[in-house]
């Protein structure tokens, strides 16, 4: 099962837990497992159908540019960060 | 391992044929010449001339604009407002390259419909025939203003009975309102360990506040608009910018158009620094050509550049690191909030990733505000939030050397950062040069040289810089001379013509000088995010790699089909394409090329992609100054940056940044700031009075290219444009405490500031 690393703001959603272990091979599943958890969790991280854009969402270390189409591995570890703005990060 | 000194030193681990080397810039006869066209050079038929109008207030609300006397002055052709721009149809944010713009506050940064947030606050727009005419008749334009208090740093901005700049703006945390309203955008954290426990492990513990002037980027050229709104309803910009599509797409949200409505055709670019990615006058100049069907040029003025087009955030910082008596970091703290100008949207969150990413500490909290403040909206510059939360968090490092007895290099060295550890935010470094850098630094004659004269000091530091990738297009034609024509969409601000072209070279084992690079216009080739986040000789390197590879297969498979071959039985090594079977059949890339037309035709190749796996950089600075204890003046005696560059492409441009990086960094740290009273008036808006280092304040920057190849690159690039600026003020603060024995906690260190540290220590 991946890792999902929760931000330290979310984490009154998952009882204090920093790590939570979750099924998936994508984002988008392991947005919906999280969900199942730890109810609310989709409506925090999510607009419809992609990841919030004040959101960025990082697997195994690299910011993804796919969002929820992000294939997820075994042992991967994700993190949901705040997405950084003013300046030209992760991009231009 | 002592260095032998030069002042430029690559420490190359990988040598290419082209790759690597010095070949003349393919854009250089244009650029010594005068021929090269930058935006203010762009002229066509039937030109008017557009000015802007801004607010005389920090913070205002507008209760009326006459524009008719204006508009009746002979040799006006339209004027314009908020109410031209076509209502909001689509509520929200978008994307413009890596910035998720609010629509509603991009529309008023580019005309004020109900308030005016900062001095220079663009308020209506003028074509006329000349410019002349069009500054006269700004001042005709009568606006009824109800003057409100204002806020000037985050600080202030953030008491609980500091005047709403936004009335309604709630600070958000990672994308939840808070309810709470607030001139706090933003608020993030990040934290690993416990903090409390790494604190009570330490045996020393330092805690310190810092502060930071706004500063300006500083390039040369202003910003600069001509659109043509075309019969057929096609918007055409030429402008100066470091993002044609990301321009192309703000264009189109502000004024209601179709992303494929707006052309944007990028000019030769006068410096940028980052700030080059916004709109600004753009659909001003837009709006003034629809309504009076002519093209419409407006040129920024140096004090317009700095009264409104987006400097880098003023701060306030605090920073706790606990350690033990052997040198072991056990915990660190830090507060950031920074101004994020009249609009949400400062670097704070890139401060707060890079803070404390030199090192490797279990025990971690970093809190993060962006901070609304009557000050132009900011912008990106050269790794933006890096260089402020940098001088905090390495002054405080410097402290903790010297409170423990340990080399300042060796204690960073003994909590060095490498692959594996985590950042603050919690992500894992990639593999870093971060213990390659401080080692070079370490090993560098100027690390050992004995300082000479009275009042003279030595500081290090070490920054980093996470880089980034994106989105790119490659297209490449072979002629039949055996050269290419390489079209790409990044503008050009650093030499990246030139070390994307080389990458194709090495490719395709031609010279470099047989490549013929073009960035085009918006409409000629695929998606191309900005050239900024050091992403352009990254990203474009992956994509012209393969789009030159693709090329390759594609000759081999001619050679082939000339020969009669097996595709599997030819090879190409160097430009030579080859039989493995028979000697005799053998020709040069040039040779293959001129046989391209009669053998079925052109040969193109290309690619596009969305690269990830930029690896974050290092660099280290090390500053050797003398301050006057009677003025404060410091002169800068000598410098020295150490950078991982990955693999530097063309190590002079890799070396121009690192000396460009350095030069700004040390502005921030002696000279640069925005004089501003409460009511937003700049005093020193221009570059007479905003004292940028000249070449004959500076020594020679001496550079070290450190070549941790970076697995994710076919040849192993890092970004180089940004780190370099990160850690000299840092550098200069810690040499500053070397030369006079005090701590400086504020930016700039000008004389003043200099002289009120030392008369605090009581001398």
């Amino acid at each position: 099962m991946a890792t999902v690393f929760i931000p330290s703001l979310m984490r009154s959603m998952t009882g204090g837990l920093d790590t939570v272990d979750v099924e998936g091979s994508t984002v988008r599943e392991i947005v919906n497992h999280l969900d199942a958890l730890y109810p609310g969790m989709k409506d925090r991280l999510m607009d419809k159908f992609r990841i919030k854009p004040s959101i960025s969402v990082a697997v195994d270390g690299e910011v993804t540019p796919l969002g929820i189409l992000e294939k997820v591995g075994e042992d991967s570890e994700v993190h949901f960060l705040p997405a950084i703005g003013g300046g030209s990060v992760e991009a231009g | 391992m002592a260095l032998k000194y030069e002042p430029n030193i690559v420490l190359s681990t990988k040598e290419y044929d082209v790759v690597g080397t010095r070949p003349i810039r393919h854009d250089g006869t244009d650029k010594v010449t005068g021929a090269a066209k930058y935006g203010a050079d762009f002229y066509m038929s039937g030109l008017l001339f557009g000015k802007v109008l801004r607010s005389p207030h920090a913070h205002a609300r507008i209760k009326s604009i006459d524009t008719s006397k204006a508009e009746a002055l002979e040799g006006v052709r339209a004027v314009v407002t908020a109410e031209d721009l076509p209502s909001i149809t689509a509520e929200g944010s978008f994307k413009a390259g890596e910035l998720t713009v609010d629509l509603k506050y991009l529309r008023d940064g580019v005309l004020a419909s109900d308030k005016v947030l900062y001095r220079g606050h663009p308020v209506a727009g003028v074509a006329a025939v000349n410019v002349h005419v069009a500054e006269e008749a700004l001042g005709l334009i009568e606006v009824d203003y109800e003057v409100l208090p204002s806020v000037m740093t985050a600080p202030e901005a953030m008491k609980d009975d500091a005047p709403l700049i936004i009335e309604d703006l709630e600070t958000e945390e990672l994308g939840e309102k808070t309810g709470k309203l607030s001139n706090v955008a933003d608020h993030s954290q990040h934290t690993l360990g416990d903090v409390e426990k790494g604190f009570a492990e330490a045996d020393e513990i330092i805690e310190r506040e810092f502060n930071t002037e706004t500063v300006h980027q500083g390039y040369i050229e202003p910003h600069n608009f001509t659109t043509n709104w075309n019969k057929d309803g096609r918007l055409h910009v030429w402008l100066s910018t470091q993002g044609p599509f990301d321009i192309r797409n703000s264009m189109a949200e502000v004024l209601g158009l179709g992303i494929s409505d707006v052309k944007v055709t990028p000019m030769e670019i006068g410096g940028g620094f980052g700030a080059k990615f916004s709109v600004f006058g753009g659909p001003v100049a837009a709006l003034l050509s629809k309504k009076t069907g002519h093209p419409v040029k407006i040129v920024n003025t140096r004090t317009e550049e700095f009264e409104s087009a987006t400097p880098t955030s003023g701060c306030y910082i605090r920073v706790k690191l606990g350690a033990t008596k052997e040198g072991k970091v056990t915990a660190a703290q830090a507060y950031l909030a920074y101004e994020a100008g009249a609009y949400p949207g400062s670097p704070v969150g890139a401060g707060a990733t890079c803070v404390f990413a030199p090192y490797d500490i279990e025990n971690q909290v970093v809190d993060a505000y962006d901070v609304v403040v009557n000050k132009p909206k900011t912008g990106a510059y050269r790794a933006p939030g890096s260089p402020n939360a940098n001088f905090a968090a390495e002054s405080v490092m410097d402290e903790m050397a010297e409170r423990l007895g340990i080399d300042p290099l060796e204690l960073r060295l003994l909590n060095a950062s490498k692959e594996g550890v985590r950042r603050s935010d919690g992500v894992r470094h990639p593999r870093i040069g971060c213990i390659e850098v401080l080692e070079a630094m370490r090993d560098h004659p100027h690390y050992s040289a004995p300082l000479e004269g009275p009042n003279t000091g030595r500081g290090v530091a070490i920054g980093y810089w996470m880089n980034g990738g994106g989105e790119s297009s490659i297209n490449i034609t072979v002629h039949p001379d055996g050269r290419i024509n390489l079209i790409e969409g990044s503008a050009d601000i650093g030499g990246t013509r030139t070390s994307i072209a080389m990458m194709a070279a090495e490719v395709l084992g031609i010279p470099a000088e047989a490549v013929l690079p073009a960035v085009v216009d918006t409409d000629s080739i695929g998606y191309t995010s900005g050239t900024g986040g050091s992403s352009v000789t990254y990203k474009a390197g992956v994509a012209v790699s393969l789009a030159a590879q693709d090329v390759k297969n594609k000759l081999i498979e001619r050679a082939a089909m000339i020969w009669g071959v097996d595709i599997s039985s030819v090879e190409a090594e160097r430009g030579v394409f080859q039989s493995k079977e028979d000697p005799e059949l053998r020709m040069t890339f040039k040779e293959l090329a001129a046989q391209l037309n009669d053998t079925g035709g052109p040969i193109t190749g290309g690619a596009s992609l969305n690269a990830a796996g930029a690896a974050g950089a290092f660099a280290g600075a090390i500053a050797d100054v003398q301050v006057d204890p009677e003025t404060g003046k410091t002169t800068v005696l000598r410098f020295t940056l150490v950078q991982d560059a990955g693999k530097a492409i063309h190590p002079s441009y890799v070396e121009g940044q690192m000396q460009g990086g350095v030069v700004q960094g040390i502005g921030w740290a002696l000279n640069e700031e925005y004089f501003m009273g409460t009511d937003g008036k700049m005093d020193n808006s221009t570059f007479l009075d905003y004292r940028m280092p000249l070449a004959l304040d500076l020594p020679m920057i001496d550079t070290v290219i450190v070549e941790v190849p970076n697995p994710a690159h076919p040849f192993g690039v890092r970004g180089v444009g940004e780190v370099c600026i990160t850690p000299p003020p840092a550098a200069m603060a810690n040499a500053i405490h070397g030369a006079l024995g005090v701590r400086m906690r504020d930016l700039p260190m000008k004389p003043a500031v200099v002289m009120g540290a030392l008369w605090g220590k009581g001398e």
